[in-house]
């Protein structure tokens, strides 16, 4: 490859801190992302940090109902994960309907955070987990919700000497449904045109908790926030759920590209927050 | 910066040393060093066409730095069999699963890797974990039914040596 940079590969979190810390600095994880753009001189970072090495960044904990999960965790740990598969069943889904089987063994979840794109699969399931992001540095740690966490297109809250340590959640109640739904051309290694997650939690019929979120319909992925208030502490009747697809649709900002129209994701926003919310209802009885 | 660096690869059960700079890709040094089969693609993830196994899993290595890779078990195609062909290989041959060939050597190490994982893969698994090798010309078919062939072949070479 043409690009020019120098590469270090720290064997830990502490050193590989220390390097971050230099101007023009760069963590290098799986590389799906990174890589493509620095060959296409998108970016021209001076060092890249590779955290191949570290070990302690990569990993999945379960403890007392809370998972916590390294930033330089692949996809294929997550979708081979038996703890994702009952506490996060929207993130196995992402990660069946993500790349193909050579990126997934490389892409990490903190780099698909970090890459800022409105398609990241993983940032929708995430977000309606209500995920936590841990962010550290040599000058200390932070904790902050990843809602919080995007800012405005390919705009995050990390600074350029910060790491995402680590992604944590609560598991969601017992009588809860977690899914995500992934629209794209193709079932097999295809960019989404519209991503929605919902966590919905039911107890003596009415809903308790409702979590809408919205991949590749605006700049950032989002959270239909309106549409989860419409939801909670009700009874999921059809007219409701229909109420609330409608209300996520509008909440979203889509725009016209070779994959899709604004139009066409717009409503598929609303048919498929009717359908996972449906389901969800359904299911919980 | 970008200065070269002697760096030593285990590549099919050989070691090799060779003086990269940083920004080598693992594609690029495995191909100077003389594994051309590892193949050139798009360089950008999108066809599989360069996979090869660090550690036995199966990665792009057009998305790889050449220094990440030292110290790790790297196969090739045509590392997979030992002293004769590969099952996989075999299967591929038998069943016109190869046509120009390209994809070939991609394609054998994801379905390598798919039957680590899963020696009897179901039709979806089999979809699923070759999504990521594009293959302009036998459609797929075939290529399925080699994986499934192969898998067949081993069981029974499993059975064998029990
Ligand atoms: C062929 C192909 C198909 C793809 N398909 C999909 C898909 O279906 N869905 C999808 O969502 N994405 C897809 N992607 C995009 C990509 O694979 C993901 O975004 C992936 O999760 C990126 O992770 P990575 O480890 O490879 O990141 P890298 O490329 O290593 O890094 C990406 C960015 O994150 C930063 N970074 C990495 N780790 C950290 C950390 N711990 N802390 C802070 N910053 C960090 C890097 O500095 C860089 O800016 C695809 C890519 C390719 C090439
Ligand atoms: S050349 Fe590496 S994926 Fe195409
Ligand atoms: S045989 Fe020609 S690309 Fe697959």
């Amino acid at each position: 490859m043409d690009a020019r940079f120098d590469l270090e590969m720290p064997e830990s979190c502490e050193e590989a801190l220390t390097l971050l810390a230099q101007d023009g600095a760069v963590p290098l994880a799986g590389g799906t992302d990174l890589i493509v753009d620095l060959r296409a001189r998108r970016r021209e970072p001076r060092l890249l940090v590779s955290l191949d090495r570290v070990a302690e960044l990569r990993g999945i904990a379960a403890k007392n109902g809370r998972i916590e999960i390294g930033g330089r965790t692949t996809v294929t740990d997550l979708v081979r994960s038996p703890a994702i598969a009952t506490a996060a069943p929207s993130l196995v889904q992402a990660g069946m309907a993500f790349a193909g089987q050579m990126v997934r063994n490389a892409a990490t979840v903190a780099g698909n955070i970090a890459s800022g794109s409105p398609a990241a699969d993983l940032v929708p399931p995430l977000l309606s987990l209500d995920a936590d992001v841990t962010l550290i540095s040599t000058r200390g740690e932070r904790t902050m919700p990843l809602a919080a966490f995007f800012i405005d297109y390919r705009k995050n809250a990390g600074q350029s000497d910060e790491l995402i340590r680590t992604i944590s959640w609560q598991r969601p109640p017992e009588r809860a449904v977690n899914a995500f739904y992934k629209l794209a051309r193709r079932k097999g290694d295809a960019i989404t045109v519209t991503g929605v997650a919902v966590t919905v939690a039911i107890e003596g019929g009415r809903c308790t908790r409702a979590r809408i979120a919205l991949g590749a319909v605006a700049p950032t992925i989002l959270r239909a926030q309106q549409a989860e208030a419409m939801l909670e502490g009700k009874a999921l009747t059809p007219a409701l759920i229909e109420a609330a697809a409608h209300e996520a649709a509008g909440q979203s900002r889509p725009i016209d590209d070779i994959r899709a129209s604004a139009e066409y994701r717009r409503h598929m926003v609303k048919v498929l927050t009717r359908r996972l919310v449906s389901q969800a209802a359904e299911r919980l009885g | 910066m970008a200065s070269d660096r002697a760096i030593t690869l285990r590549v099919n059960g050989r070691s090799i040393t060779t003086a990269v700079p940083a920004h080598r890709t693992l594609l690029e040094a495995l191909r100077d060093a003389g594994f051309v089969d590892v193949k050139r693609g798009c360089e950008k993830g999108d066809c599989g066409a360069c996979a090869v196994l660090i550690d036995g899993v199966a990665i792009d290595a057009c998305l790889t730095l050449a220094w990440t890779a030292e110290g790790r078990t790297i196969v090739t195609a045509a590392g997979l069999g030992k002293d004769e062909l590969h099952p996989l290989q075999t299967s591929f041959i038998e069943k016109g699963a190869i046509q120009c060939g390209y994809c070939t050597p991609g394609l054998l190490i994801a379905a390598h890797s798919l039957l680590a994982m899963s020696p009897d893969p179901s039709e979806d698994e089999m979809r699923f974990e070759l999504s990521g090798n594009l293959c302009r010309c036998t459609g797929y078919s075939k290529v399925f039914e080699a994986v499934k062939d192969a898998a067949t072949k081993m069981a029974a070479r499993e059975a064998h040596h029990d």
